[in-house]
C-alpha cells in the first residue's frame, strides 16, 4: 500500500506554476522579488529626478570638509578645523560612552530593583514596584527632560561657589556638584613613563588586567589546594596585595598626583568634569531601563521554581547565599536574552541625547552636520548605518555570551 | 524501693489548650514584626525607606497641595504664592486646552475628538475582553472612519467610500476564496483600490461645499490629542503588517524570507528617531516629483514600519511557541497554507502574542512624544515650544512635565494592567 | 488642477498629488493657502499667542504674500520648522516659502540651491550676559559656557571668532530658542549669542530684562530675508517683489492709513505705479493690478510692520539701525517699480 505521490514526467503545465505546491513557491518568489526591485528602483529614480530637478546630488565629499563647529565633549582630538568626519567619530564615541555607562548602572540598578522588589520587607517590595511603574509607564523622553530640570534648576551653579559667604560650597573641597555638571579631582602623573596620559592610563589597565589573571590564578591554587587538604587557605591578602601593588608601585614611579577643581573665571578649572548633559542623560537612562530590567530580574526569579529555595534552605544556607548561589545563577539563564534587548534599547535611545544638549551622534551627524551641509539624505542613512553596526554588534557579542552561560543539553 | 514514676514531679495527662500565638506574632504587631522589621538588615531598610519617603512628600505635599490655580501668568503666580511653597498649576488651566489639543485645533471643535476618545473605550472593549456581545464588533468595524470623520471633518463621503471600498474589498474576497487563499485575497484588494479610485472621482464631484463637520487639517492636530492618534493608529495599522512579517519569516520560501529578515532587523537596529528623521528630511526625495504628504502621514508611515517589526518578532515568538504537533496535525486535515494559517495556528499563536502586543504597543505608545523633536506640537512639543517659549510661562518646569508624566502614566498604567490581567485570564496551565 | 485622490482616508490624510514643482503660484492658487515655514517660537519675529494665531515680523512677510496672490492675509499654512527642518521642508516643497530668520550664505544660495528674495532685517549675531557677571566685551568671555542654538550659522560664528581671538570655551548646544531660554535663566551657560534681533526678542520675555545686557560686539554679517526653491523664477519673483512693494511703500509714505485715499490716484506716478492705478506690474508677475495694495494693507508698510512686531514701543524694543531707508542712513534700499 504505497500511494505514487509523484506526477507522471514531462507534462509541465503553464497553469502548474500556480496550482502545483512544488512550483508555486517559486512563482511566489518571484513576484515578490519582481515586485521589491520594482519599488526599489521606483524610489531609486524618484529620488534621482528629485535630485536632478533641485540640482542636487549624492556625495559623500563633505566627510572631508572641516566642521567649523565646535563640541565640547570629545573624546577624541577634535576642533572646529577638524574634518565632518572626525566630528562624526566624536559623536560615536559619545554615544558608546553614555550608552556603556547606562548599561552598567541601569542593570546594577535592575538587578538590585528586582530582587528587593521580592523581599519579604513590605515596604521596600512595594516601594520597589512604585519605582518599576513610575518608570516603565512615562515616555523616557519625559524624564530626560524632567532629570535634566533637575540639574538645570535644582543644584547650584558655579557662579554660586563665588565670594566670601557663598551660597554652596565644594564637598571636602575636592567635588563640586553643580548644575553644569560635577567636578572631580582627577589624577595626573607628573613622572609619565610614555610621554602622553592615554598611553600611561593604558598602562594601568594592563596592570589591572595582569593583576585579574593573577587572583585568577590565586583562586586556582586555592582550589587545588582545597581538594587536596579540604582546608582552602586564606587569600585575602594575598589578592590584595596582586590587586594594589603593582598598581601602587606604578603610580609611585609615574608620580601621581590628583589635580583638584578651582572656581577660576567662569567655570571651575582643572580636575575632571562630567557634564549635566552626560549625567542627565546617563541617569535617566540607568533608571528609565533599571525599571524594565527590574521585571526581567523578576520574573527570572520567579521562574526558578520554589523547590530550589527550600532545597538550598535545607542544606542549610541563608537566605542571601541562596540567592547568590543559587537562584541567581540559574536565573540569569532566562534573565540575559531580555537583558540584551534591553541594552540594545539604551543603545537607541541614547539618540535622544539631543533633548539634553549632549554631542552624540545624533546631534553631531545627525544635527549639526546635517544642517551646515544640508546633505540630508547622506547623514541620514550614515546616521542609520553607524546605529546599525552597534546594535549588531552589541547583540552579537551578548549572543556569544548568552552562548557560554546556557545550559548545555546533552 | 522508691518507685520511678515517683522521681518526675509532674506528669501531664491531658492537653493544654491552645494558647494564641505570643502577641509579638500576630495582628498588626505580628506583621509589621515580620513585614517591615524583619532582622537588622529589614529593619534598617524600612527606617531608610521610611525617611526617603518622609524626605520626598515633605517636599512634594506642600507643593501639590499648596498650588495656585487660576492665575494668567508666572509673575502673578509668584506674587500670589509669595514665597510659599507651592506650584503654579495656573499654567495648565490656563494651557489645558492647548496641551491636550494643541494650539491649532479649532476651540468650538474640542467635542469631536473628545467624542471619538470616549469612543474609542466602546469600540476598543469587545476586542478587549471576550465576554462581551460579538455584535459589538460591527461598532468596532465602523469605528475607525467615524473616529476620522470626527476628527478631521470635512464631507462625510470620503469616510463613507474607504468603507465602500472595505466592503466591496470584503465581498470580492469572500466570493474567490472558495477558489483559492491567494485569489480571494489579491482580488479583495484589486476590488477595493478599483472602488476606491472610482469613487474619488465621485466623490470630487459631489462632495458639498460646507460639510456638516468643518474640516480640520492634520497640521492643526497637537498636544496629547496628537500623541493618541499616532499611537492607536500606528499600532492597529502595524499589527497585521506584523503578522505579514512574521510569517514571512517563518516561511520556507529563502526569498520572501530574508526580505523579511533584513526588514525587521534593519528596523529593529536603528532608533526611531532617525526613522523619524528620514520622515522629516529624507523621504519627500523618494516620493513622485511633485507629489507632497502630509508631515502626519509620513510619520505614521515611519512608526508604523517601526513597530510592526518588533510586533512581528512578538508573534514570531507566539508562532515558536505553538507545538510542532499543531503544524502537523493541520497539514494531515489536508489543509493548504492559508487555511492552516488562518485556521489552526495564527488564531492560538496571536493569542499567546496578546502580552508581548500589549507591551509593545505601550513601548510605542511612549515612543510617540519623539516626533516633538522633528518639530511636530504634541504633548510634550507643546510644552518645550509655544508655552515654554512664551512670556508668561517662562521658567514653568515641574508642573508641565508633571502633568505629562501623569497623563501617559495613566494611559500606561492602564494598558499594563489589562495585558496583566489579560496573562492570568490566558494562563490556563497548572501553576 | 487639484485632483485628490482618495487613498490615504484609512490613515486619515490625503495626499495632494500636485502639478510638478514647475508653478508655485499656480499650486498655491489651486491650493487657496500659502504654506510658509516659519519659527517654532521667537516672539516678535513669529511666535503663536495662547489663541494659536500667528505673529510677528516674519509672519508679517508671509501674510503680505499671501495677501498679494490669494487676495486673503489670513491664507497662510503655517508651518513650524526647526533649524534641522527648515530646508528640506523648502526643498521638498512642503512649504512655498521660508521666512524664518534665515541668513542669507553663499553656500545655502549655491550648494542647497535656494534663491534669497531680499533681505527684510540685517542682523548679526551677539552675545547676552547676565548684568551680575559684569562682563563689559566678548573678548573677556575665557573660559565661559556659551548657550548656542544649533543649525544655525551662529555656531560656525561663535568657533571663528574665538578661534580668532584665541580664547577657549565650552559650546552648550540647544535645539530651540526657548530651550536655550530657559538654559541661560537657569545659569547653565553663562552667555547666549545668537542674532542680535533675536537676543533682543529673548530678553523681553525675561521677568527682569534689565539684568541682562548686550554685549557690544557684533560678529557677524547676518542679512535675514525669505527665501524659496531654486528654478521657479515667476514665484522668487512674486515673494521678491511683495518684500520690495513693502520697504517701496514705506519709502514713498504709503501706509495702512493713507492707502485707500492713495489708491485713488496721485501724481506720483510710482505711488500710481504700485497701487496699480498706473501701468501693468501686476500683470507681468501674473497677478491683478491690485497686489501691491493688498500686501500693504495685509500689515502696513515695511515701518509699520517693524513698529508693529519689533520696533521701539514694543516689548522687544528694536532701533532701526541698519533696517532704516536708505533715505535715514539704513541699508534699505528697493528697486524701482516701473
Amino acid at each position: 500500500m504505497t500511494t505514487i505521490t509523484d506526477p507522471p514526467q514531462g507534462s509541465f503545465k503553464l497553469s502548474m506554476l500556480l496550482n502545483d505546491t512544488r512550483y508555486r513557491s517559486y512563482t511566489f518568489q518571484f513576484i515578490a522579488l519582481v515586485l521589491l526591485i520594482g519599488a526599489i528602483a521606483y524610489l531609486i529614480s524618484n529620488l534621482f529626478a528629485n535630485l536632478a530637478a533641485a540640482g542636487l546630488n549624492i556625495s559623500y565629499a563633505f566627510l572631508g570638509e572641516p566642521a567649523g563647529y565646535d563640541i565640547n565633549q570629545r573624546l577624541i582630538e577634535y576642533d572646529s578645523q577638524s574634518t565632518h568626519w572626525r566630528a562624526t567619530l566624536v559623536g560615536v564615541l559619545n554615544t558608546l560612552l553614555v550608552a556603556f555607562l547606562a548599561c552598567v548602572t541601569a542593570t546594577i540598578l535592575g538587578v538590585i530593583a528586582g530582587v528587593l522588589r521580592l523581599s519579604n520587607n513590605w515596604l521596600i517590595s512595594k516601594l520597589m514596584s512604585f519605582y518599576v511603574e513610575a518608570f516603565r509607564n512615562v515616555p523616557v523622553l519625559i524624564w530626560i527632560l524632567m532629570i535634566n530640570a533637575v540639574f538645570l534648576v535644582v543644584l547650584p551653579q558655579p557662579r554660586a561657589f563665588r565670594g566670601d559667604n557663598p551660597e554652596a560650597t565644594m564637598l571636602f573641597d575636592m567635588f563640586a556638584f553643580t548644575g553644569r555638571g560635577v567636578y572631580f579631582p582627577a589624577p595626573i602623573f607628573s613622572n609619565s613613563l610614555t610621554g602622553s596620559a592615554g598611553t600611561d592610563w593604558l598602562l594601568v589597565i594592563i596592570g589591572l588586567v595582569l593583576s585579574f589573571f593573577g587572583v585568577r590564578q590565586v583562586a586556582k591554587w586555592a582550589q587545588a589546594k582545597q581538594e587536596a587538604t579540604g582546608v582552602r587557605p586564606n587569600t585575602l591578602w594575598i589578592n590584595l596585595a596582586i590587586w594594589f601593588g603593582p598598581l601602587l608601585v606604578l603610580f609611585t614611579i609615574m608620580g601621581l598626583s590628583f589635580d583638584y577643581p578651582e572656581l577660576k573665571g567662569f567655570n571651575f578649572q582643572g580636575g575632571g568634569w562630567a557634564r549635566g548633559s552626560l549625567i542627565a542623560l546617563w541617569f535617566a537612562l540607568s533608571v528609565y531601563t533599571g525599571a524594565f530590567i527590574a521585571e526581567n530580574v523578576r520574573a527570572g526569579i520567579q521562574a526558578i521554581s520554589k523547590g530550589q529555595t527550600e532545597a538550598a534552605a535545607s542544606l542549610g544556607l541563608r537566605p542571601g547565599r541562596i540567592m547568590n548561589l543559587v537562584i541567581l545563577p540559574q536565573a540569569l539563564r532566562v534573565i540575559i536574552p531580555p537583558l540584551i534587548s534591553q541594552y540594545l534599547n539604551i543603545t537607541k535611545n541614547s539618540s535622544l541625547a539631543i533633548a539634553v544638549g549632549y554631542m552624540d551622534i545624533t546631534a553631531t551627524l545627525g544635527g549639526i552636520t546635517l544642517n551646515q551641509t544640508g546633505r540630508a539624505i547622506e547623514a541620514v542613512l550614515l546616521l542609520m548605518l553607524f546605529y546599525l553596526i552597534i546594535s549588531l554588534t552589541i547583540s552579537a557579542v551578548m549572543n556569544v555570551y548568552n552562548n557560554s552561560v546556557k545550559l548545555k543539553e546533552r | 524501693m522508691a518507685d520511678t514514676s515517683n522521681s518526675i514531679a509532674f506528669v501531664r495527662t491531658e492537653t493544654l489548650p491552645q494558647l494564641d500565638p505570643p502577641a509579638s506574632e500576630v495582628g498588626v504587631i505580628g506583621w509589621m514584626k515580620h513585614n517591615l522589621f524583619n532582622g537588622v538588615w529589614g529593619t534598617l531598610l524600612t527606617l531608610l525607606s521610611l525617611w526617603a519617603i518622609y524626605y520626598v512628600l515633605s517636599g512634594f505635599l506642600p507643593w501639590l497641595l499648596g498650588g495656585v490655580w487660576g492665575t494668567n501668568s508666572l509673575a502673578e503666580c509668584r506674587e500670589v504664592l509669595g514665597g510659599a511653597a507651592g506650584g503654579c498649576f495656573s499654567v495648565l488651566s490656563e494651557r489645558w486646552n492647548q496641551l491636550l489639543f494643541g494650539f491649532t485645533y479649532p476651540e468650538e471643535y474640542y467635542w469631536r475628538p473628545t467624542v471619538a476618545f470616549v469612543l474609542l473605550f466602546v469600540a476598543i472593549a469587545p476586542v478587549m475582553f471576550s465576554m462581551l456581545p460579538r455584535v459589538m464588533l460591527v461598532f468596532t468595524a465602523i469605528y475607525p472612519f467615524l473616529a476620522f470623520h470626527l476628527i478631521w471633518g470635512g464631507t462625510i463621503l470620503s469616510p463613507l467610500l474607504a468603507m465602500a471600498g472595505f466592503i466591496v474589498g470584503y465581498l470580492a474576497y469572500s466570493r474567490l476564496v472558495n477558489q483559492s487563499f491567494a485569489m480571494g485575497f489579491f482580488g479583495g484588494i484589486v476590488a477595493a483600490v478599483l472602488t476606491w479610485y472610482i469613487g474619488g472621482f465621485i466623490v470630487d464631484a459631489i462632495a458639498p461645499e460646507n460639510p456638516t463637520l468643518g474640516a480640520v487639517p492634520s497640521r492643526d492636530m497637537g498636544g496629547f490629542m496628537l500623541n493618541m492618534i499616532l499611537g492607536v493608529v500606528c499600532v492597529s495599522l502595524s499589527i497585521p503588517l506584523g503578522i505579514a512579517l512574521a510569517l514571512g519569516r517563518q516561511s520556507d520560501m529563502p526569498i520572501i524570507k530574508w526580505i523579511c529578515v533584513v526588514f525587521i532587523e534593519f528596523i529593529r537596529g536603528v532608533p526611531l528617531i532617525t526613522l523619524l528623521f528620514v520622515a522629516n528630511v529624507v523621504l519627500a526625495y523618494f516620493l513622485p516629483p511633485g507629489t507632497n504628504f502630509d508631515l502626519i502621514l509620513r510619520v505614521i508611515i515611519m512608526i508604523t514600519m517601526f513597530a510592526s517589526a518588533y510586533i512581528a518578532e512578538v508573534i514570531r515568538g507566539g508562532l515558536a511557541a505553538l507545538p510542532r504537533g499543531q503544524y502537523e496535525a493541520a497539514d494531515s486535515l489536508g489543509l493548504d497554507y492559508a487555511q492552516s494559517m488562518r485556521l489552526i495556528i495564527l488564531p492560538q499563536a496571536l493569542k499567546i502574542s496578546i502580552p508581548g502586543i500589549v507591551n509593545v504597543a505601550v513601548g510605542l505608545f511612549k515612543d510617540t512624544t519623539l516626533v516633538s523633536i522633528i518639530s511636530m506640537f504634541d504633548l510634550v512639543g507643546m510644552i518645550r515650544g509655544p508655552i515654554l517659549a512664551s512670556t508668561e510661562w517662562n521658567g514653568v518646569y515641574w508642573e508641565l512635565f508633571g502633568f505629562a508624566a501623569f497623563l501617559f502614566f495613566i494611559v500606561c498604567y492602564g494598558i499594563s494592567q489589562y495585558s496583566q490581567w489579560l496573562e492570568r485570564q490566558l494562563a490556563t496551565d497548572h501553576r | 488642477m487639484k485632483k485628490s485622490v482618495l487613498f490615504g482616508a484609512l490613515a486619515g490624510a490625503t495626499l495632494a498629488a500636485g502639478a510638478a514643482a514647475a508653478g508655485t503660484l499656480e499650486d498655491v492658487q489651486a491650493r487657496g493657502k500659502l504654506n510658509c515655514g516659519v519659527t517654532t517660537g521667537l516672539v516678535g519675529f513669529a511666535a503663536p499667542d495662547a489663541n494659536g494665531e500667528w505673529n510677528g515680523f516674519d509672519v508679517a512677510v508671509c501674510r503680505a504674500v499671501a495677501a498679494a496672490v490669494l487676495g486673503d492675509a489670513t491664507a497662510v499654512e503655517f508651518v513650524p520648522t526647526t533649524g534641522k527642518t527648515r530646508f528640506t521642508a523648502l526643498a521638498s516643497g512642503e512649504i512655498d516659502m521660508l521666512a524664518r530668520n534665515t541668513t542669507w550664505t553663499f553656500s545655502r544660495d549655491v550648494d542647497l540651491k535656494f534663491t534669497f528674495v531680499g533681505v527684510n532685517y540685517y542682523d548679526g549675531q551677539g552675545f547676552m550676559v547676565p548684568k551680575e557677571l559684569g562682563v563689559s566685551s566678548a573678548k573677556e568671555l575665557d573660559g565661559a559656557t556659551v548657550c548656542i542654538q544649533t543649525g544655525t550659522t551662529t555656531e560656525l560664528n561663535l568657533a571663528d571668532f574665538f578661534r580668532a581671538n584665541n580664547i577657549s570655551y565650552e559650546p552648550v548646544p540647544i535645539e530651540t530658542n526657548a530651550e536655550a531660554q530657559q538654559q541661560y535663566l537657569a545659569g547653565a551657560c553663562d552667555v547666549y549669542t545668537t542674532d542680535a534681533s533675536g537676543l533682543a526678542a529673548t530678553r523681553a520675555t525675561f521677568e527682569a530684562p534689565g539684568d541682562h545686557v548686550l554685549l557690544p560686539e557684533i560678529i557677524s554679517k547676518e542679512p535675514l530675508g525669505p527665501l524659496v526653491r531654486h528654478g521657479d523664477d515667476e514665484w522668487g519673483d512674486i515673494v521678491r517683489w511683495t518684500l520690495n512693494a513693502l520697504i517701496t511703500a514705506e519709502e514713498l509714505g504709503v501706509t495702512s492709513a493713507n492707502i485707500a485715499e492713495l489708491s485713488a490716484g496721485t501724481n506720483n506716478p510710482e505711488i500710481n505705479r504700485l497701487l496699480g492705478t498706473e501701468g501693468t506690474l501686476g500683470e507681468m508677475l501674473g497677478l491683478d493690478a491690485e497686489w501691491a495694495k493688498r500686501a500693504i494693507m495685509a500689515g502696513g508698510n515695511y515701518g509699520e510692520i517693524f513698529a508693529g512686531n519689533i520696533g521701539e514701543s514694543t516689548p522687544i524694543g528694536l532701533a532701526r539701525g541698519l533696517n532704516a531707508q536708505w533715505t535715514d542712513g539704513g541699508l534699505l534700499y528697493s528697486p524701482p517699480f516701473r
